[in-house]
């Protein structure tokens, strides 16, 4: 008993056992999703969190712990986000013929985002602070929570608000656009990126090249267009 | 591989200092990601020596977001009692943007297509 005590005291100080469970979880996500052909609400990033979850609780792990370890996988988001420029290349003439069409959907799609979150909050009655902090829920998290900061909202509620709305955004883009009939790949793509950031720029290349690739256009252009938008909505709206 | 991920992380390094040292509101990897766009159109021949361990990274996307998912558990009482209003307005707004932005996209594609047809 006692060798498995100090086995505990050794793994819960070093940042390998979870670092080691965020990867394992996410392994067994991806090919549970994989092995269904990626159905829309078999969401990596959503499967990944409910295996780990009970994992913390047994352990009492508290997300400080938990972070310690799963900041290495964290912090790849940033060459990932730079590692986008491939398939922008990829597609240049394409991306070239549709600037028309991806400035205007930028600009809808991004106004829609926060107007419709301010608006819909303000009919639920939420206090101002809430709906500050939802504002900028559709963009990139580090730049939604400092638009968060910036105009008053409370940056740990957006933070929780930009990783639902990613999963929302994720699971609900394929049957909408199903529903809809649209086979435009660029279309769908760019939708899913503005509306969802990273995580539906991931579901984006799981279902198509294409769609990635405009999911990830959409998902840069929104985090500059939000950052200019939402001080001045949020003076208008509120 | 290694090249791939040492150009990623100087790419984004380079973008966060110029970043931090001229203020600017955008993030650091984002100009990192527009720098490796400049560095592909001077040198097209990166694109071949970058292919394999960037297909690797984006067909992973969903790996990165992890950490920031348990986030939401452990710090799920911030959405206190307001968690099923906000749940909606994030359905609903989320649902309203994706139609806004495929809506204009498409619209907007056919009016220059039939244009110059």
């Amino acid at each position: 008993m006692t060798d498995v005590a100090t086995l505990w005291s050794y793994l819960s100080a070093t940042p390998l056992m979870w670092l080691t469970a965020t990867v394992l979880a996410y392994l067994a996500a991806d090919s549970f999703a994989r092995r269904l052909e990626n159905p829309p609400w078999a969401n990596p990033v959503l499967i990944s969190v409910v295996l780990i979850a009970p994992l913390l609780w047994l352990t009492k792990t508290d997300y400080a712990t938990y972070f310690d370890g799963a900041k290495f996988i964290h912090f790849l988001l940033g060459p990932a986000t730079v590692a986008l420029a491939l398939p922008l290349w990829d597609n240049r003439d394409t991306i070239r013929e549709s600037v028309a069409p991806i400035l205007l959907a930028l600009i809808a799609g991004s106004v829609m985002a926060a107007g419709s979150a301010i608006l819909l909050a303000r009919a639920f009655g939420l206090p101002t602070e809430v709906i500050l902090s939802l504002a900028p829920k559709s963009t990139t998290a580090p730049v939604a929570l400092g638009i968060s900061e910036a105009v008053g909202g409370l940056p740990s509620l957006t933070a929780v608000l930009v990783i639902l709305t990613g999963i929302i955004g994720a699971m609900t883009v394929t049957p909408v656009m199903s529903l809809l009939r649209i086979r435009d790949w660029r279309a769908r793509g760019f939708a899913v990126g503005v509306a969802a950031h990273g995580i539906g720029t991931a579901r984006a290349f799981q279902v198509n090249p294409v769609a990635g690739a405009y999911a990830g256009i959409a998902m840069a252009l929104n985090a500059l267009l939000t950052s200019l938008i939402v001080p001045v909505l949020v003076r208008w709206l509120i | 591989m290694l090249q791939t991920l040492g150009l990623l992380l100087a790419c984004q390094l380079i973008g966060e200092v110029v970043v931090r040292g001229l203020g600017l509101s955008l993030p650091g990897p984002v100009l990192g990601l527009a720098l490796l766009l400049l560095l592909l159109r001077l040198r097209p021949a990166v694109a071949e020596t970058l292919r394999p361990t960037i297909g690797v990274i984006l067909a992973n996307l969903s790996l990165m977001f992890v950490p920031a998912g348990v986030g939401v558990i452990g710090n799920i009482e911030v959405l206190s009692k307001d968690w099923l209003a906000l749940l909606i307005i994030l359905a609903l707004s989320t649902l309203l943007a994706m139609l806004a932005a495929v809506g204009t996209f498409i619209a907007v594609r056919r009016l220059s297509e039939g244009r110059m047809t």
